[in-house]
């Protein structure tokens, strides 16, 4: 660690996998609940457990970008972080406000929720990802401020490089479309057309900025490359994303009421949105084999180069399979957007996070050199579990969504089966995910094991 | 990466890029906007379905349902659940014994919670429902099953 104040990360990193267990403890009760339709019916309901599980998913990924921030910004900047006494401040009421949420939604119906948090006053609540009461999303926005209040000062008197620019219009693009979630008119047709402004625009736009900008840092880092060559990279990449994807959130509004040009155009430019997640993959590649020093670091290589991978297939290839609007058609909203929605938000997002904890944590615990060999063989085992897990899940979901647009679908009415008779039909899948989940759990328990794992620090080789 | 393609020339193509395509995404969303008043089914828009509305998201229905495609895949498509259960002739009767009716109890079966709606409340969620159906989706879903 070259500067002090880049320790307030950690708490940020560690914050988030607490959350990722409990995001998973939920996926798994959800799991549970395709199968048996009545598990803890009516205590958690699945549109309860559903909420914990997509919500925490954000919040920690918020907290892992946050951490991110902290910890890449004054190295990048050559400068100790403007405030770290802010950064411990919003830590904590970014952590309560978040606490509070999720046990608001354990502990009352969510209609008490809404009517005791003022939903009445400014209605933004109940709406998918955006369920949180919005008192918690004015919290979120004040802490969004004073982060990048904290990390613009920093940015400001200190060096100035590409991966910090970037990093800081991903964060900055993150907070402007979150706005949009406070407005939510009577009109469905156009609240469904603005809320794919936050959504979207964050998945396959700004936090793909943020993602291509923790993978150049890592990549210099563990291979030694040229920042000129990461950095012509990164704007390429950053280049393609935006391009492609602004235009893509056409995909979204092809049955939605808005108007028929874009079937077309939603289907044209998310056509092309997978060639910056492939731009990442061969980037990745590239950086690695380049490398002009062997970091002790091996796990972290490993996830920044899985990273790359799994968010080509998720977002990429399993993107790319539903999104011509001819083939959305049948396949929209079905399981198959599920599976995709997992294998993307992990490949990108979830292993984003975990990439740039691999690299930093063990510095941050005073283990410039990464963690001891037995350590990082743990991670790895870890990596692997959960990663081959995912796939799996992906795989089974997919299933569950062909079988499913068979037959509701594409037959005619009256011909076609009901959807909760498709369901019965399909079980086995669920039961098939359901076992990949525990897969992925006991993934996540043997990664959070390697971080106990003692042993002695590996040695720098030369390369 | 050829060396051709120098940095400078990468970093215009993101700035370019992206303002191009965020200033035609405006332009596009301004025109979406003029248009929609021929799809959205405005007009239909009463106090009563603004109510409805308010309902939906106070009870988080979409934690379990999809409405014209998006939410969850827990439970039935409700974008046209009006011509599925009755159309204007039936759906308002059904929709309140369906709603007083849950949770079936069904063991084993998905289940749907008691929400404790007034009459009036009932009515509102019905014609909620009603005006979704009413929106213009192209021809989506493909079939009455959703
Ligand atoms: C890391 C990037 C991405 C993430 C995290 C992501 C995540 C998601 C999620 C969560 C949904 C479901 C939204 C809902 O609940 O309604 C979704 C839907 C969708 N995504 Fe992605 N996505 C990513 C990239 C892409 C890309 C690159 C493409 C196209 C090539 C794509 C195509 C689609 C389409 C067409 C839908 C709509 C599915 C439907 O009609 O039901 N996604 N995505
Ligand atoms: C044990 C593993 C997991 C299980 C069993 C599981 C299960 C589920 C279930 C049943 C749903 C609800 C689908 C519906 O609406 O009907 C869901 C939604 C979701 N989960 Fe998971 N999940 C798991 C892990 C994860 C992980 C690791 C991630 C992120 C990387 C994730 C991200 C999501 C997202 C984004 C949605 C919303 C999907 C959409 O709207 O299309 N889940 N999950
Ligand atoms: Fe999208």
């Amino acid at each position: 660690m070259k500067y002090e104040s880049q320790a307030v990360a950690k708490p940020y990193f560690i914050f988030a996998l607490v959350l990722f267990v409990g995001q998973i403890l939920f996926g798994l009760v959800l799991g549970t609940q395709y199968i048996i339709g009545d598990f803890l019916f009516p205590e958690i309901p699945f549109n309860v457990a559903r909420m914990v599980h997509t919500n925490l998913l954000i919040v920690w990924l918020l907290f892992g970008f946050m951490g991110a921030a902290y910890y890449m910004i004054p190295e990048e900047a050559e400068t100790e972080l403007h405030s770290p006494k802010l950064a411990w401040a919003l830590f904590w009421i970014f952590a309560a406000a978040g606490t509070l949420t999720i046990v608001g939604y354990l502990a009352v119906p969510y209609a008490t929720l809404a009517e005791i948090t003022g939903n009445d006053l400014w209605p933004t609540m109940g709406r998918e990802f955006l369920e949180m009461p919005t008192i918690t999303k004015v919290g979120i926005v004040v802490v969004c401020l004073g982060f990048l209040y904290n990390i613009g000062m920093t940015v400001l008197k200190g060096r100035k490089t590409v991966i910090n620019l970037v990093l800081i219009t991903g964060l900055l693009g993150l907070a402007l479309m979150f706005l949009f979630s406070f407005y939510n008119p009577t009109n469905l047709a156009l609240d469904k057309y603005f809320w794919w402004y936050v959504v979207h625009l964050w998945v396959e736009g700004t936090w793909e900025l943020i993602m291509a900008s923790i993978l150049a840092y890592v990549l210099i880092k563990v291979t030694g490359v040229d920042r000129e060559v990461i950095e012509k990279w990164l704007y390429v990449i950053i280049a393609m994303a935006l391009i492609s994807g602004i235009l893509g959130t056409g995909h979204h509004f092809f049955w939605i009421g808005a108007p028929e040009y874009w079937l077309w155009l939603g289907s044209i430019f998310s056509a092309i949105e997978p060639i910056p997640f492939f731009m990442m993959t061969l980037f990745a590649f590239n950086m690695v084999n380049r490398r002009r020093r062997e970091h002790p670091n091996r796990a972290a290589t490993l996830w920044a180069l899985g990273c790359a991978v799994m968010a080509f297939l998720g977002a990429g290839v399993w993107g790319f399979l539903h999104t011509l609007a001819p083939i959305n058609y049948y396949t929209h909203g079905t399981q198959l957007t599920a599976a995709h929605a997992h294998m993307a938000f992990y490949g990108a997002y979830v292993m984003i996070v975990l990439t740039i904890v691999s690299y930093a944590m063990p510095i941050m615990r005073g283990r410039p050199n990464g963690n001891s060999n037995k350590a990082q063989v743990v991670e790895m085992w870890g990596f692997w579990l959960m990663t081959i897990a995912m796939v799996f899940i992906t795989l089974f979901l997919t299933g569950a969504g062909v079988l499913q647009i068979w037959l509701q679908r594409l037959p005619e009415s009256g011909e076609a089966l009901s959807f909760m008779a498709t369901q019965d039909q399909i079980v086995i899948f669920y039961w098939l995910r359901l076992i990949a989940g525990l897969f992925f759990m006991a993934g996540l328990v043997v990664y959070l094991v390697s971080f106990f794992v003692g042993g002695d620090e590996p040695q720098l080789e030369k390369a | 990466m050829a060396e051709r393609f120098t940095k400078s020339m990468a970093r215009n193509m993101y700035m370019g890029g992206s303002l191009f395509f965020i200033l035609i995404f405006v332009g596009l969303t301004m025109d979406t906007v003029r248009q929609m008043p021929g799809r959205d089914n405005r007009e239909n828009l009463t106090e009563a379905v603004a109510h409805g509305k308010k309902l939906w998201e106070d009870n988080n229905c979409v934690g379990c349902h999809s409405l014209l495609g998006e939410g969850a895949y827990f439970a039935p498509e409700l974008g046209n659940v009006f011509q599925r259960r009755g159309g204007e002739a039936g759906f308002k009767a059904f929709f309140k014994g369906w709603m007083n009716a849950q949770p079936l109890g069904i063991p084993g079966r998905r289940a749907m919670p008691q929400f404790n709606l007034s009459d009036e409340d009932l009515d509102a969620l019905a014609d909620f429902l009603e005006y979704a159906s009413g929106i213009n989706t192209n021809g989506w879903p493909p079939n009455i099953e959703g």
